[in-house]
């Protein structure tokens, strides 16, 4: 009876170090995941802050307003006046809208993968 | 154990024997065993204690072990859990009202050279000169020959100049990364932005610190990391600054002007949608300051927060609106005008003569300076002076910019009861156009005090009460008719019934010594819509001067106030405003019987 105890536990022991073994391991292996994504998303986000100060100076004011002056004849935009505003009853009844059409094929701008998108092909 | 019986047979009957007392040995031997059990229960005391004593020494070795092998690792981050923070930028985003970016980061490189490395001096220094036409050919080979071990070339590189300092290929050169201040939308208010550039400077990072504006007085703010890179929201929007920096311009071009300053307020919140100041710069390409020159005809020079100017026929508002308070007048009280008004030897006189009497209401529509002069002897220097301090007229502005504490009005020395007469109509008090928006904006909103501020506000101040909801009223009646029937007729905008003040003042000669003839001060101080003001414009020209009508015109109601009237006529809309048709005068309809 003692002998079988003393195998059981052997064998416990045994049984705990081996998962102790492979959950460190994993531990490690998840680790370091963690880290290449932690960079990934700073990358992400650094590339993100650069978008958007191209957005706001590719968006500033002068530009688009040379951009007006530039399509005055395709698009005739002016400044807002305050004769625009209209009322509720003169806008017509909305006619059903059509589904946006599925994104098909999505270009990568916010990932690592983004600069990669010409070596793929 | 063996236990020794307290009365041993042999020892009691030799005792009795010999005629001792057997008690005696009773009594010993009881003493002896509790000897023997106090010196057992001390020693099992003592292991306890020992044991005890061992254990703490255990954990304090521990925990002290622990904090020293804690204190002598290197920092790292927590790498298992998923990271919130999103610094990416020693210095946060500035963003509009609107979350729109005012200014953000770029990474970018800086050059620096390291002559003892270098394979080919001379080389390198022409071909730097090359690329950078204002570097110094002779400067750069003067460094990279002598005894310098180490020097900046540039601060800040465009990637097409990195590449090609790259491509020199001279190890002496290198490259370290910096991250610099971008302002997407240029020149657009800049003055409020101010700028930044590199505080202390390494190899491999360097300092952004702010040099004006915002960004010098929310430095500690925007590089604090405990905000965790959340950008600083301003109460600007960006569009309706961008319309007004254009009106503005192409006003104060019209108007032959040498300078411009506009300030738009909300009357309830306190809050600056817009404040533009003209001749402006680039923040990212900010010059260098002023050695000599008049430093307020420098670009850097901020008219609008530290412009202190007369503000001229302005201020008579604030004259008529405590005399209404006080309950010295009402709007149709009969005031005399017959001029000049003669005190000492100074005598004010009106643009035109008016006459003898005008009603409190036409002293400010027809703007006459004896009328208010006047009005202001009957308040008196006492009153005045603390109505003015009410209205925050006497300190500096406490907008949040490091100029606000240079504009700081200028009062007269001696605050006789001439400087009481004078300030009445904007003469003798100097302050800056964002004092008049505040002190109009408590005039807009009922009568309560408003702080200016240029970072955005969640509700209304509700400050102290400076005016009666009635005597504001009656103020705004008044300066609604300035433009209806005054002297800002060309103020009038369809659907946004504009009410305001004209102002052109006299610009002092610089070296004292009185007024210039012909160079003036033109402001027009406005709200919209009067009978229900939601912003307060206020436009300043600085020496306006246009032919008009067959004269040549300097006074407010011909340059101000049109370019105000273009302004609010493509701002409004920007803000939301709906054009309404104004409410009518109530008829004076008295019910009576017989």
């Amino acid at each position: 009876m003692k002998t079988l105890l003393y195998v059981v536990t052997a064998l416990c022991v045994i049984g705990l170090a081996f998962w102790a073994y492979r959950e460190n391991y994993r531990t490690q292996e998840v680790l370091s995941r963690t880290d290449k994504l932690q960079i990934e998303i700073g990358d992400a986000r650094a590339r993100l802050a650069v978008l958007r100060a191209e957005w706001a100076y590719l968006n500033r004011p002068d530009r688009l307003r040379e951009l007006a002056l530039l399509n005055f004849e395709r698009l005739a935009l002016q400044p807002l006046r305050p004769d625009q505003f209209g009322r509720t009853d003169e806008i017509a009844y909305p006619t059903p809208v059509q589904e946006l059409l599925p994104i098909t094929d999505p270009i990568d701008i916010s990932t690592m993968r983004a600069t990669d998108v010409e070596d793929d092909q | 154990m063996i236990r020794t019986p307290l009365r041993p047979l042999a020892r009691i009957l030799d005792a009795r024997n010999k005629g001792e007392n057997p008690d005696a040995i009773e009594r010993e031997n009881i003493r002896i065993r509790h000897e023997q059990m106090r010196d057992a229960s001390r020693m099992r005391a003592e292991g306890r204690l020992l044991v005890l004593g061992v254990m703490f020494i255990a954990a304090f070795v521990v925990v002290g072990a622990r904090m020293g092998m804690l204190a002598n690792t290197e920092p790292s981050e927590p790498r298992a859990q998923a990271s919130g923070a999103s610094i990416i930028a020693q210095r946060a985003d500035i963003v509009d009202r609107k979350g729109r970016i005012l200014a953000t980061n770029m990474e970018t490189h800086s050059l620096y050279a390291q002559p003892p490395h270098m394979i080919d001096p001379a080389r390198a220094a022409a071909e730097l000169a090359a690329i950078f036409p204002d570097l110094d050919h002779d400067r750069l080979l003067k460094d990279f020959t002598g005894k310098r071990k180490f020097l900046w070339v540039r601060k800040k590189l465009s990637p097409e100049q990195k590449q090609a300092v790259h491509d020199i290929g001279d190890p002496g050169l290198m490259f370290g990364p910096r991250e610099m201040r971008l302002y997407p939308n240029g020149s657009l208010a800049a003055h409020v932005l101010g700028g930044a550039s590199f505080g202390r400077e390494g190899v491999h990072a360097a300092e952004v610190i702010g040099v004006a504006g915002v960004e010098k007085t929310f430095d500690q703010y925007l590089r604090d990391p405990s905000v965790g890179g959340a950008p600083l929201q301003l109460s600007l929007d960006l569009s309706v600054q961008a319309a007004t920096e254009q009106v503005l311009f192409g006003g104060m071009k019209l108007m032959n002007a040498k300078g411009a300053a506009s300030v738009l307020m909300d009357v309830h919140t306190g809050e600056i949608i817009a404040i533009a100041s003209l001749p402006d710069f680039d923040p990212n390409d900010r010059p260098a300051n002023p050695t000599q020159g008049n430093p307020s005809d420098s670009v850097l020079f901020n008219r609008a927060v530290q412009g202190v100017y007369e503000l001229g026929s302005t201020f008579k508002i604030f004259a008529t609106a405590q005399a209404i308070e006080l309950g010295l007048v009402n709007a149709s009280t009969m005031i005399n005008t017959r001029g000049p008004l003669k005190w000492g030897k100074h005598k004010i006189r009106d643009f035109h003569d008016y006459g003898k009497t005008l009603s409190v209401k036409d002293v400010i529509v027809k703007s006459s300076n004896i009328g208010t002069a006047r009005i202001a002897q009957m308040i008196g220097t006492a009153r005045q002076k603390a109505f003015m301090e009410q209205l925050g007229m006497t300190v500096p502005t406490p907008l949040e910019m490091v100029e606000a504490n240079g504009g700081k009005p200028l009062l007269p020395p001696n605050w006789s009861e001439l400087s009481t007469m004078t300030i009445s109509y904007g003469h003798g008090l100097s302050a800056t156009p964002v004092h008049l928006a505040a002190g109009y904006a408590a005039i807009a909103n009922g009568g309560t005090k408003v702080m200016p501020t240029l970072i955005k506000q969640v509700g209304p101040q509700n400050g102290p009460r400076i005016l009666r909801a009635d005597v504001a009223a009656a103020s705004r009646a008044m300066l609604r008719a300035v433009v209806t029937e005054g002297t800002a007729s060309f103020g009038e905008v369809a659907g946004y019934a504009v009410g305001g003040k004209t102002g052109s003042a006299d610009k002092p000669k610089e070296r004292g010594g009185g007024y210039y003839k012909d160079k003036v001060i033109a402001t027009f101080a406005s709200m919209f819509p009067a009978h229900d003001p939601k912003y307060v414009l206020i436009v300043t020209l600085d020496e306006p001067s246009t032919f008009i009508a067959g004269k040549e015109r300097r006074t407010a109601g011909w340059t101000a106030v049109p370019v105000a009237a273009e302004m609010i006529t493509r701002i409004a809309p920007l803000l939301g405003l709906r054009p309404e048709i104004e409410p009518g005068q109530l008829a004076g309809i008295t019910l009576t019987s017989n």
